[in-house]
């Protein structure tokens, strides 16, 4: 009877004693999540089944964070046709233009629990793992199959175990370990497979920094980036949720394959163009930059906020480079307000916009034109991903995004 | 199918199939406009209909947009051969209606411009030398839905889900 902790989860939302790798699965679905660019096609595909009503008005979550406030007369109509749906089927879990991005808002909501299913129609919806949550990204028409019978087929996937272990230099962060791991294994490393990201170094990371792997498994091909529920999930999830939930870890003897990483003496990582597996060490890499970018679903939590305030207090951005501040959420938001993080930034030059997604996806503020080089602690850099395709996306933590930022140029944290 | 092809790389990501600032488009004629506009701004000019895109390893990788599908679908492209697919690429043309072709060592064996035929069915292409390449066929769970014309009309004859 041994499982892996994807299994288990699979085995209990589909109702089954024991489900294996391979097998195709229906599962019940916990959360459902669309935000303002995937949510317009959803909700052609549910009108198109021609169901009245959701499967659950209390499990849906609609987050607006893409495209806020709307910089187009294009994005408005994608809003107004989205408050419609929410008040039509009147869903609870509605998130207008000042919340913030999905992936931080759900967690911190409490809509993220252990051992549930979630699906979000955004591929960084992976990101909920880190609380031990089966969650995945998947398109709009699977979504609209979600909001008509709360139910969608999942094939059940194999696991990579990723076992991390060692203490990191003080520089150093959880976005240069995962950044190591894709740079090692390959952007198609874990194609299909759950990835666990299990090990000393994962148990003494924090929420924040496990959102970080798990929110980059993706990167890699993965369905899902898990760690396992511990008393810091716990301790999280105070106060955020007053639903009961059961946390799942794999068996010892369940059928995976490891990967060993020791993150001892790794250095600051860099993503060049114009793929998230081209890693490099900071110290390798020399180059100036037109913007930097501190923010996403990725790097735009309170504590990377308080790692780039530390470095730039006191400092300026660098002339002729610019930086966006741009942190997750209003929680986030506030929480630097509180903690004078929002004057530092705007002593050091930098411009700090309302919570959203921000250049990431290139499709609403601070594109970058042709030639222009950004440095940006978001996820992917894809030739185009934040603007012109002549472009040049660089990905890093927040700690050498500030440090690039004062020099101008790519650069260490001292 | 017969089509003639063009050819891509390997990480064929969804940033450069139909690029992020287009997403405010939610039909498929506006997105076929923006189609692999990453990588050739005129693709949408050169390509015709019944053409299939032939790619690398990871095909559709990146983010969920059914969007770049769809821009695919509405350009006319019958099919798309690659080495491999990322998954949730793989899963949202399938819902569309895009039959999508998983087979090892393509890309080295047939040019640019070639006119390939596709035998779904069978599950072999043949190439224009006339060599025929065999390639495994979509899961029976993955071809219902493909032969039921995409997800939404599986879901219509399926009413006791």
């Amino acid at each position: 009877m041994s499982m892996t902790m994807s299994e288990k989860i699979l085995a209990r939302a589909s109702g089954k004693d024991k489900v294996e790798a391979g097998e195709i699965v229906m599962a019940n679905i916990n959360i459902a999540m669309v935000h303002d660019l995937t949510g317009p096609l959803a909700v052609k595909g549910f009108k198109e089944i021609g169901t009245e009503k959701v499967w659950d008005k209390e499990k849906i979550v609609v987050p607006f964070d893409h495209q806020v406030p709307a910089d187009s007369i294009d994005s408005a109509n994608n809003h107004i046709l989205m408050r419609k749906f929410v008040k039509e089927q009147n869903i609870t879990n509605f998130y207008d233009v000042n919340q913030g991005v999905c992936h931080q808002v759900l967690p911190e909501l409490g809509h993220v629990r252990p051992g549930e299913v979630i699906v979000g129609a955004d591929s960084h919806t992976c990101t909920y793992g880190a609380l031990g949550t089966f969650a995945t990204g998947i398109g709009s028409t699977d979504m609209a199959m979600v909001f008509a019978t709360g139910k969608l087929w999942f094939k059940v996937p194999e696991t990579i175990r990723y076992e991390i272990n060692g203490d990191l230099k003080e520089n150093t962060s959880a976005k240069d370990v995962i950044l190591n791991i894709i740079g090692t294994v390959g952007a198609d490393g874990s194609t299909y497979k759950a990835c666990e990201f299990v090990g000393q170094t994962i148990s003494d990371f924090d929420m924040s920094d496990r959102m970080v792997l798990s929110n980059m498994a993706i990167e890699m091909g993965g369905k899902v980036g898990l760690c396992e529920a511990d008393k810091k999930t716990d301790e999280y999830l105070k106060g955020r949720t007053d639903k009961p939930y059961k946390g799942f870890i794999s068996d010892k003897d369940a059928n995976y394959e490891t990967i060993e990483f020791d993150v001892s003496d790794l250095e600051p990582q860099l993503a060049c163009p114009h793929n998230v597996d081209n890693v490099k060490p900071v110290s390798e890499v020399s180059k100036p930059v037109d913007q930097v970018f501190l923010g996403s679903c990725t790097n735009g939590r309170i504590e990377d906020m308080r790692d780039a305030a530390k470095i730039l207090k006191g400092n300026k951005v660098a002339d002729g480079t610019r930086m966006l501040v741009i942190p997750a959420s209003k929680e986030v938001y506030s929480k630097c307000l509180d903690e004078g993080l929002i004057k530092i930034f705007v002593d050091a030059g930098a411009l700090v916009t309302n919570p959203c997604c921000g250049p990431c996806l290139g499709g609403h503020v601070g594109l970058i034109g042709p030639d222009e080089v950004s440095l940006s602690t978001s996820n992917r850099n894809f030739k185009g991903r934040q603007g012109s395709p002549e472009g040049e996306v660089y990905l890093s933590s927040a700690k050498v995004a500030a440090a690039s930022a004062i020099k101008g140029e790519i650069s260490l944290p001292e | 199918m017969e089509g003639k092809v063009w050819k891509f790389g390997n990480d064929i990501d969804t940033d450069v199939i139909l690029p992020g600032r287009y997403l405010i488009y939610n039909d498929e004629e506006n997105l076929s406009k923006h189609c692999m506009e990453g990588l050739d701004e005129d693709f949408d000019k050169k390509a015709q209909k019944g053409d299939i895109i032939v790619g690398g390893t990871n095909f559709g990788c990146g983010s969920s947009r059914e969007h770049a599908p769809m821009a695919i679908k509405g350009l006319g492209i019958s099919a798309v051969v690659a080495e491999s697919f990322a998954r949730i690429f793989y899963r949202n043309a399938c819902n569309i209606g895009v039959p999508l072709v998983e087979a090892p060592g393509i890309s080295k064996k047939v040019s640019e411009g070639e006119k390939i035929n596709i035998d779904l069915e069978k599950g072999i292409i043949k190439i224009a030398s006339g060599e025929e390449i065999e390639f495994k066929k979509l899961p029976p769970f993955m071809l219902n839905i493909l032969n039921n014309g995409g997800l939404i009309p599986w879901i219509k004859n399926n009413p006791d889900l």
